[in-house]
């Protein structure tokens, strides 16, 4: 396996333009912040490197302005573990599906979109997961508002 | 004119072979499976909101509640999480007390697995026998913690008790008497004829799909990947205890059968008793917590940890934000993704079949769910 740092390089020239910042302080595992235009040749970079299991997709919700989208790989057998971050504007937050690299993305985007609101271009099958099919908004967004009833049923 | 088509049976979430909650739309032609769709959500409780609105300490007995079959396990990895989040050193002591405890907690786990795989299958004694060890674990968790399902056992810096007078003669005799027990599942169950052929090359996973799935645990490890994270990350103490991982050998049929998942299981916990004899005897006297605030207010950092629970990876993604509650906590949980791969597994399978490939997966759905 590779180091950071060429690892970086020569997915810099693999995908041209697509690191915007490479993190190691005050983090792990480290994280390469990605352009979100790029994050699919990203990953199907890093899975060609090595980086075989996607071991979750988490949403990070940061307003008033940004939602951040985390992709966190692990290279089994390699001890090696990165993520690969994206920033999305939080009013339109919309994304590239990486389900075509890896299929696990699938049900983690769909958890992504419930609870963030986070929408994945290319997503076969974009439903809730989580909630249910007629919830109004996305749970875990900071400036969520619970509402007061749910068929019948009084939440507060 | 004869006619056929295509039947959408509704299988759950109340079917006794789904394991709590979990709903699966089968597409079927005849016996045959066409389509599955798993339905999942029922048991959301929305942890990781809750998990934003309390403190790091009171976030504790939520993880109980992640996977209750191993909540010392969930203690464990939430535990280890923050801890590498704030650069605590455990007290040796606590450190070998949560590897004994999480150890007994993944045998309790795969005996509940042995007793209701064998039910699913059609066969009800095992499941008698399995529980009939399990209480013996659960009696060791009460005598170190009062509690018998959900622990709350383990603290950020150590364990919240130290473990009462006899407990460790106690826990010997619980390895002692139970490693022969595996002998008379063997004889009870793993080789009986019937057992054999009806697991045997049913539902099997292979390596590729079980990775792009995001399998992990035991059911990635009957698919013949060697991937356990206490041997490729080890935390706390289990860098310096020897133990195997057992893999998929396609014993019945092929590796990564429905048979292969049971029998990973199986040695798995050969191999836990093994651990905690070394635990046993390795385990100084000492403190058994660090000194931590009572609140802790962690400066923006983040991680993501995670462990080897009995069901696979669990993942705690936490992001500190200087505040005394995380900015945002995910869970990954094991049996979310193995859930998804039934997608993949059960097309081509006769409907009875599926009974046992969810059983064999041993999925647990609040983990899932969260």
């Amino acid at each position: 396996m590779k180091d950071l740092n060429t690892l970086v390089q020569d997915l810099q020239a693999a995908v041209e333009g697509a690191i915007e910042e490479v993190v190691t302080e005050n983090t792990q595992p480290p994280y390469i912040i990605v352009k979100k235009e790029k994050i699919v040749p990203v990953l199907e970079y890093l899975k060609k490197e090595g980086f075989n299991h996607l071991s979750a997709v988490s949403a990070v919700d940061e307003p008033p302005e940004k939602i951040w989208v985390v992709y966190h790989l692990v290279a089994i057998g390699e001890k090696s573990t990165l993520a690969v971050k994206t920033v999305l504007p939080r009013d339109a937050a919309e994304v590239d599906s990486v389900g075509n690299v890896y299929p696990t993305a699938l049900w983690h985007e769909r958890e992504a979109y419930d609870l963030m609101g986070v929408k994945f271009k290319g997503h076969p099958d974009l439903r809730r997961i989580l909630m249910p099919d007629d919830w109004v908004g996305h749970p875990l967004r900071k400036d969520y508002e619970q509402i007061k009833e749910y068929h019948g049923i009084k939440t507060d | 004119m004869l006619e056929t088509q295509e039947l959408v049976i509704n299988m759950g979430p109340q079917h006794p072979s789904t394991h709590g909650v979990l709903r699966l739309l089968l597409h079927t032609d005849g016996e045959i499976i066409v389509e599955a769709q798993p339905h999942v959500g029922y048991l959301h409780r929305g942890i990781e909101k809750i998990a934003e609105k309390v403190n790091y300490h009171q976030f504790m007995p939520y993880t109980d509640r992640i996977d209750y079959l191993a909540s010392m396990n969930c203690n464990h990895a939430y535990a280890c999480a923050v801890e590498r989040l704030m650069g605590i050193e455990v007290p040796e002591r606590a450190q070998f007390i949560r590897v004994i405890m999480s150890e007994l907690n993944r045998i309790a786990s795969h005996l509940v697995f042995f007793g209701s795989f064998g039910m699913d299958v059609g066969a009800f004694t095992p499941f008698l026998y399995g529980l009939r060890e399990r209480e013996r674990t659960l009696d060791l968790f009460e005598a170190a913690c009062g509690q018998r399902l959900t622990y709350n056992y383990m603290k950020i810096g150590g364990v919240r008790w130290d473990l009462p007078p006899g407990w460790t003669d106690k826990c010997r005799e619980f390895c002692d008497y139970f490693e022969p027990k595996i002998q008379e599942y063997h004889d009870l169950l793993t080789y009986n004829y019937i057992f054999m052929k009806r697991l045997g090359n049913i539902g099997v996973l292979t390596p590729e799909d079980a990775l792009a799935y995001g399998v992990t645990g035991p059911n990635l490890r009957a698919s013949g990947v060697a991937y356990d994270i206490r041997k490729e990350e080890p935390y706390d103490v289990y860098d310096r205890l020897e133990f195997d991982i057992p893999v998929g050998t396609g014993e019945a049929g092929a590796v990564g059968d429905c048979f292969d998942r049971y029998m990973v299981r199986i040695k798995e916990m050969q191999q836990s008793v093994r651990i905690i004899r070394q635990c046993l005897d390795m385990m100084p006297e000492g403190d058994v917590q660090a000194r931590v605030p009572r609140v802790l207010k962690i400066p923006p950092k983040e991680i993501y940890f995670r462990a080897e629970n009995p069901r696979g990876e669990l993942g705690f993604y936490i992001v500190a934000n200087g505040k005394p509650s995380p900015e945002r906590l995910k869970i990954r949980g094991a049996s979310f993704s193995n859930i998804h791969v039934m997608e993949k597994i059960l097309p081509g399978l006769m409907v009875a079949d599926a009974v046992a490939v969810i059983a064999s997966l041993d999925v647990i759905l609040p983990e899932c769910d969260r």
